[in-house]
Parts: structure tokens; sequence; C-alpha cells
């Protein structure tokens, strides 16, 4: 009976590390508003295989769980920097980055600025 | 994950700088003195280029030589700070304060005293604290008027409760409940809502049409749901009290402590009283009962986050009295002899409920939530020489899970419910008994696309000893094919026992033979109960004119009765309730439009239709005393914020047209009534001034232009005679009234 129990551990546990159906990661994500937050988010829930995403404007942190049967991290990080929005190391194209709404063009100082305060919503 | 990126991070300022270094973390300044730390901060060495910005956890490591000594930190969005180092080993923990402009940005993303949300598919409002103190609400059913979507109407001319309407319809047909859980039904019906102190409610949540099947199959119309004050988030201390001209005292006590790490208690204690009476009409009635209530709830908050729990338990205690009926009426000589009229009505109402949620830390969409409440509602009274008791045992109980399917576009909630009902009515001289039980499981599935469209398809099936085995779906979309709208569609199917003495109270304050026309193999009371579809769409546009930003919305609905308990009032010598199948339908429109005219200053404006009818043995009619026009207008301005003080003004305007009076043909010609009500047009108004965020009073009126129904009970001389009638109540009895109040509170 323990073997038993021992074997489903191990076998569970290796399963887990080699492919987690419920897979965390935080990715570094610029934006700077709730229109980006929709926009990330949106990005990520639609990569196959992501199943929440969440997107702190003030720490531009997205929080992901994600089945990594289904996805990978790089995967996921492609989608978003396909909508405009770098992901860490992963920069989106100038071409993505231009289709943003412009009160969201994270890389100008000015709208970065006026978020901060509060001209812009 | 993190700790690869803090590495990464730091090994740019490690690379570049080998020598002595400093380490310290930024933070957040903030009002609740939690650590929030700052991501992204820049740190330097003043008049170098030495510098680096901090981590996730707000960290940052950075070289260190002798030569420097002050460091800068700044943050866009926060003040800089410059700091001198004197000793480089020590960790250097730092909090930044935000910029003063800050505060700009409330102000522009100002919220919403009442919103309508754009995104969910039920057609819900939120009305928060904020709408509630536009008005001195002293309880639950006057903390609606200055919404549109709910009337407040009185019930009779007796009692002085004030009865509210959805769509047209009755409270019987709105399910309302405090925190999810029914709470004004069966024997609480009548006076429920005045059973809430306006203080308790910290926000409401309004939901025309079906609504969800998560809460029971009883909701018709809508459904009002009243979060209480939270002993975590409430104030520490709050004291208001209130006088009014009318003698009407109140006073409302809050105290909230944390007992320790987890657990948090508030105690809340309401008490109200009128001495005084009035009787302005000289009809020799009191136009308004005098009345003392003490209202006592102690909740207990448990919140332990690591472990994703959270929960309450709620003790409440009631006990109101009201005395009411002629002015020369002594309840120790005349009660129940015919030496003068009068009636008392005395409740006591225990209540215990407790709720559990249970939110998976690793997989943060799956939650569970356990319901449980207990109630005893007992009411003795007696109207004239009319008595009646109602003893209310009731539980309630509930468990809900939530999850998604696939990813978090596609929600499900599914549960099991369990209610039980004791009823014991004594009415006159006849006794009914019953006791109701029902168990029940439901499904609800949520679907988002997180663009133009998202929907909720519920449905529930029950198995009640008196209802029988049936299925409640439910079903409510949302569209939005362009900006700043949202098209909504629901349709729904609800089924509910009526309480028909418990829910027509008026009726003792009458002349009127209570006649029961069973149905065939009728249940309650002979009767079999009430079924309806709800059908509704709403369109909802916002936009900005002007550079100010506001919202129009119209919505219409329907109710089809499939099966409804009339209450036919249309023979004055008697109360009829009949089964009618098919015959009686409500249809509601609605336009509202809400701007911002100026800053701080929001107006609203609504327009209603209803056209309620019901095909009584004497043949279709609309309902009685039911407003087919009506028109509401409110104003609110609140002037900038200086010196932590402000002035809050608020108006609002009802108009009503006239209301259909049941027939009195039958009735000698001095008892007889036109066939409608004159218009009516009130105006309240109130004037806050805030001192401090601790401090502020309020001066008010409601019905300034002292507006009165002039007889609103027939056959006063002569109340123990065949046409003594309270219930022909279209508009208000007392007239004017002035008010003053003050509310303290420590945070």
């Amino acid at each position: 009976m323990k073997n038993i129990f021992l074997f489903i551990f191990v076998l569970t546990t290796t399963f887990c590390v080699a492919q987690k159906r419920n897979a965390k990661a935080t990715l570094q994500v610029d934006g700077v508003c709730q229109m980006c937050k929709e926009r990330i988010e949106k990005a990520s829930i639609k990569a196959k295989g992501v199943k929440i995403a969440d997107w702190n404007v003030e720490t531009h942190e997205l929080k992901l769980i994600y089945n990594q049967k289904k996805t990978s991290l790089e995967d996921i990080k492609k989608s978003i920097a396909a909508v405009g929005h770098d992901v860490e190391e992963m920069k989106a194209t100038d071409e993505a980055y231009n289709s943003v709404h412009p009160c969201c063009r994270y890389r100008d100082e000015v709208v970065q600025d006026d978020h901060k305060t509060g001209k812009t919503e | 994950m993190k700790y690869l990126f803090n590495i990464l991070f730091l090994s740019v300022s490690l690379l570049s700088f080998s020598q002595e270094k400093i380490q310290g973390t930024i933070l957040e300044k903030n009002d609740k003195n939690k650590s929030l730390p700052l991501l992204g901060a820049n740190v330097y060495w003043l008049n170098t280029d030495v510098g680096t910005v901090t981590d996730f956890d707000g960290k940052f490591s950075l070289s260190y030589k002798k030569e420097y000594q002050r460091l800068v930190i700044s943050y866009v969005g926060f003040k800089t700070d410059t700091i001198t180092v004197k000793n480089p080993s020590k960790k250097i923990t730092h909090k930044l304060t935000p910029k003063s402009s800050l505060d700009e940005v409330k102000v522009v993303s100002r919220k919403q005293a009442t919103s309508r949300s754009y995104l969910d598919s039920q057609n819900t409002m939120n009305v928060s604290s904020d709408e509630l103190l536009k008005a001195a609400c002293c309880n639950l059913s006057e903390s609606f008027e200055t919404n549109p979507s709910i009337d407040v109407n009185f019930a009779d001319a007796i009692s002085g409760t004030r009865q509210i309407k959805m769509l047209g319809l009755t409270s019987p047909y709105i399910l309302i409940a405090m925190e999810n859980i029914p709470t004004v039904r069966g024997a609480a019906q009548a006076y429920g809502l005045t059973f809430t102190p306006g203080t308790w409610v910290e926000s409401i949540q309004i939901t025309k049409g079906a609504g969800s099947v998560v809460n029971g199959y009883e909701s018709i119309a809508g459904q009002i749901n009243a979060e209480l004050q939270k002993p975590l988030k409430d104030d520490k201390l709050f004291v208001n009290l209130y006088g009014a001209s009318s003698t009407r005292l109140e006073g409302n006590v809050h105290y909230n402590t944390s007992v320790s790490k987890k657990w948090s208690t508030g105690v809340y204690v309401h008490g109200n009283m009128h001495q005084e009476k009035h009787d302005v009409n000289d009809d020799g009635f009191l136009d308004m009962p005098l009345y003392e209530q003490v209202n006592v709830m102690n909740r207990w908050q448990y919140t332990d986050n690591e472990n994703g729990l959270v929960g309450f338990i709620n003790l409440r205690f009631l006990d109101d009295y009201k005395q009411t009926g002629e002015l020369n009426f002594d309840p120790k000589t005349d009660k129940l002899t015919t030496n003068a009229w009068g009636s008392e009505i005395e409740t006591r109402r225990y209540d215990i409920s407790g709720k559990l949620g249970y939110v998976n830390p690793d997989l943060p969409w799956q939650t569970l939530g356990v319901q449980f409440a207990v109630s005893s509602h007992q009411q003795d009274s007696y109207f004239g020489l009319r008595q009646y008791n109602i003893e209310h045992n009731s539980i309630y109980s509930n468990i809900m899970y939530n999850s998604i399917i696939s990813d978090s576009r596609h929600k499900i909630k599914t549960g099991i419910s369990f209610t039980y009902d004791a009823y014991d009515e004594l009415v006159e001289t006849q006794n009914f008994e019953r006791i109701d039980n029902s168990v029940g499981g439901f499904f609800e599935y949520q679907f988002d696309n997180l663009e133009k469209l998202n929907l909720t398809a519920g449905a529930r099936i029950d198995n009640h000893n008196r209802l029988g085995l049936f299925v409640t779906p439910r079903f409510h979309m949302r569209y939005t094919p362009w900006g700043k709208s949202a098209f909504r569609a629901s349709f729904g199917r609800g089924k509910r026992s009526a309480n028909i003495f418990a829910e027509n109270q008026n009726l003792f304050s009458t002349a009127r033979n209570i006649n029961i026309i069973e149905s065939e193999g009728g249940d309650i009371y002979g009767l079999d109960p009430e079924i309806a579809w709800n059908y509704g769409v709403s369109y909802l546009q916002g936009f900005n004119l002007f550079g100010q930003k506001g919202d129009v919305a119209f919505d219409f609905y329907r109710t089809d009765f499939k099966n409804q308990v009339v209450v036919d009032w249309e023979n004055p010598r008697a109360i009829s309730f009949y089964n009618l199948e098919n015959e009686s339908s409500a249809n509601s429109f609605q336009a509202e439009l809400n701007y911002n005219l100026l800053k701080g200053f929001d107006t609203r404006f609504a327009y209603k239709y209803y056209n309620v009818k019901t095909k009584y043995q004497t043949g279709e009619k609309i309902k009685p005393l039911t407003a087919q026009h009506r028109f509401f207008a409110n104003a609110s301005y609140a002037t900038p914020v200086k010196n932590n003080s402000r002035w809050k003004f608020d108006i609002t305007y009802n108009w009503l047209g006239k209301q259909r009076f049941a027939s009195t043909a039958s009735n000698p010609s001095q008892y007889q009534l036109p066939e409608y009500s004159p218009e009516v047009n009130t105006v309240n108004a109130q004037i806050t001034k805030v001192f401090s965020p601790k401090f502020e009073i309020y001066v008010g009126g409601e019905n300034i232009t002292n507006v009165r129904q002039p007889n609103p009970i027939l056959g006063t001389e002569n109340p123990f005679g065949s046409n003594f009638d309270s219930t022909f109540v279209y508009g208000p009895i007392f007239g004017s009234l002035y008010y003053a109040g003050l509310r303290y509170r420590i945070k």
C-alpha cells in the first residue's frame, strides 16, 4: 500500500515538474493604463492554455496561470508583444507598438507623466 | 522566477562596480500604513551617474564610495527625496510620499455615487454609501428616494410604512437580500425594510429583471441586495444623531475593533422613537404612528488571507413597536374595543447568520462559499377589532462553488440550497399554519469574450413541498457594438407562494371582508403559487458633452403572470384573493439621463411609464394606486474640498401622474371617490456641511412644498362602520417635515 502511494506521489510530482497544468508565472509587461490592462490580459488569455491573467497597472506585473501542456511562456510573451506591449526582453515591433491607442504609448515619457498626474485616465 | 529577475536586475550594477555597496528598500507611504514596495524607483547618488532602479520588492543595491553622501530617490508621481547616508553598512528603508497632484486624479476619475456597469450582463445599479447620504435615510425603505428605478409609496394611512415597487410591481415580487441572504420576505414583507437602519448599509445593488438563480427562485421583478458595514472597513467609531420636526428621533452608534490578527468585530446599535401625536388634517386619526425601535447587530469578521478564508458571523436582535389610530385611543383601556379605533404592532426578530468563503490560494478562480441563516420573527398586532399575529421561523442555507472552464472567459457557479419556513398565523379568529421547505440545485455559466459580448445563463431545479418540482431558467446578455454602450437582454422565470395576509396587512385597517376564492388543490391558503416570466431589454450609452460625462439609459421590461394571486380591491366591501391564469401583466418603460453638468454638479432625470393590468372579476383594469406616468429629477452639488471641509447640496423632485382608485361606485355617495387621484409633486432637499473627515452636519426637508392628501381615510367618523377604509393613499399625509442631524466618525 505504502509503495503504491509513494509511486503515485513520485509519479505526480515528476509529472508536475515536467508539465504543470496550473503553472504560475509573473512577467514584467510595459504599459500605462486600464486600456493597456485590458489589452494585455486579453492577449494573454487568448493564447491557448492561459487560464487567468491579471496585470497590475502600478507594478507592471502580469500574473499568469497557464497549462504548460498547451502553451509555453515564450508563446504567451509573443502574443502580448504582438498587440504592442514590451514583455521583459521581448520588445514589441514598432508596427505593433504603433497599433495601440495613442494614450497608451507607454514608451513616451509625456504619456507616462500624463497618466501619473491624471491628465488622462 | 522572481529571483531570476532580481539577479538579472542586480547583475547590471554588480558587474559594473564591485566596490563597497549599500542596500535598501523603497516603499510607498500610504494612509493604511501598509508597506507597498515601489518597483522601478530611481535611486542615485547626487551629482553622479551612479544609480539603479528598485526591483519587484522595492529593493536595491548600489555601489558606495566615501565621497558619495547624498542619495536621491525619485519616482514619477512621488515627491523626490534626498537622504544622507552616513553608515553604508546599514540597510536603508525609505518611504516615498505620493505627490499632492494625485488628489487631482481622484477628482478626474471621481466615483459616481450610483453607477451602472457597462460590462455586467445583468442590468445592475450599484448605489454607494455616498448616494445613501444624499437623503438622511433612516432605514432601508427610505434609502431609495434618490433612485428612480425604485418607487416608494405609502402602504396605507395607518401604519405609515412605505412600500417599494419595481417595474410597477410591489415588493413581494422583488427578492430583497442582505449580503445575498434573502431577508425581507415572509412575515417581514410588510415592515422588513424599516428593520435595517440606513447607516448599517454600505452599498445597495439593484438588479432589474430576472436576476441570478443563485439566490433562489422567488424573484420576479428584480433583486435588491444590501451590503452591510463590515467591521474591518467601517469606521472605528461612528455616531449619527437625527431629529425631525415631527419629533422623530434616531440614533446610531457603530463600534468596530479588531480582536486578533484574524478576527474583528463590530457592534451596531440603532434606536428610534416618535412620541408626539400629529393630526394635521384634523380627521381625528394620527398622521403617523407613534413608535419605538431598538435594533442591535453584532458582526464578526474573519480574514485569513494566507489560506484564502473569509467569514462573517452576524447576530441581530430587533424590537419594534408601533401604535396608531384615533387621537384619543389609549391601548390600556381601548385595546380591541369600540371605545376608540386603534392599532398596535409589536415585532420581535432574531437573526443569526454565518458566511464562509474560501479562495484557493493556488488557483484563485476556485472559490467555495457557504451561507447559513436562521431567523425567528414574531409579530403581534391588532387593527381596531381585527387581530393579526404571525410567527415565522426560517432557515436558509446555500453552498456555492465557483470555477472556470479552460480559462477565465468561461466561469461557472454551481451549488445547492435548502430552505425551511414555518408559519403560524392568527387572522382574526382563524388559524393558519404551514411549513414550507425546499431543496434545490443551481448551475450558472458566464461567458465573457472580453470585448463586445458576455452572457450569463443559469438554471435551478428545486423540490418544494408545496410548489412541487420545478425548473427556474434565467438568462442575461450584454452586447457592446460601439464605445461606451451596452445593449442588454434578459428573460427568466420566478415562482413563489404568496403570503396573502403578511403582504397585505393594510387590509386589516379597513372594514372589508376577507374573501379567499380557493383554487382546486390550492395548497397555500387554498391558492396556487404564483408563476411569472420576466423579459427585458435595455440600452445604456455613455457620452461626453462639453467636456463633461453623462449617460443615457432606456429600459423596457415585461412581466407575464402565468399564474397570479390577485389582490382584488374593486369591491369596497371586500378584499378578494384568487388565482388568475394568463390574465395579468406588467409593462414598464424607463428613460434616464445622468449628466455631470459641472465639476461636482450631477444631475439625473428619469421618466417612467407603467402599464400594470389585471383582469379582475369586474373586468380588465389598471392596478390601483400605480401612477402610469412618473417623472423624477435629482441634482446634487458638492463644493471642492478646502481645508478638509466642503458643502454638499442635494435636491430631488418627483412628479406622479394620476393614480386609479379601486372602485368605490357601490359606496354611499359621501364615501365615493373619483376614478383617479390628482397628480402629486414633491420636493426633498438636503444640505450637508462636512467640517472634516470626522464630523459633518446635515439639514434637510422632505416634501417642502407641503403637499398633502386631504382625506386619506374614508369613514373616519365611524371607524367601526362598514365604510372605514385607510388604503386609498396616493400622496403624503403629513405635509412638510424638516430634519437635522450629525455624523461623527473616527477612522
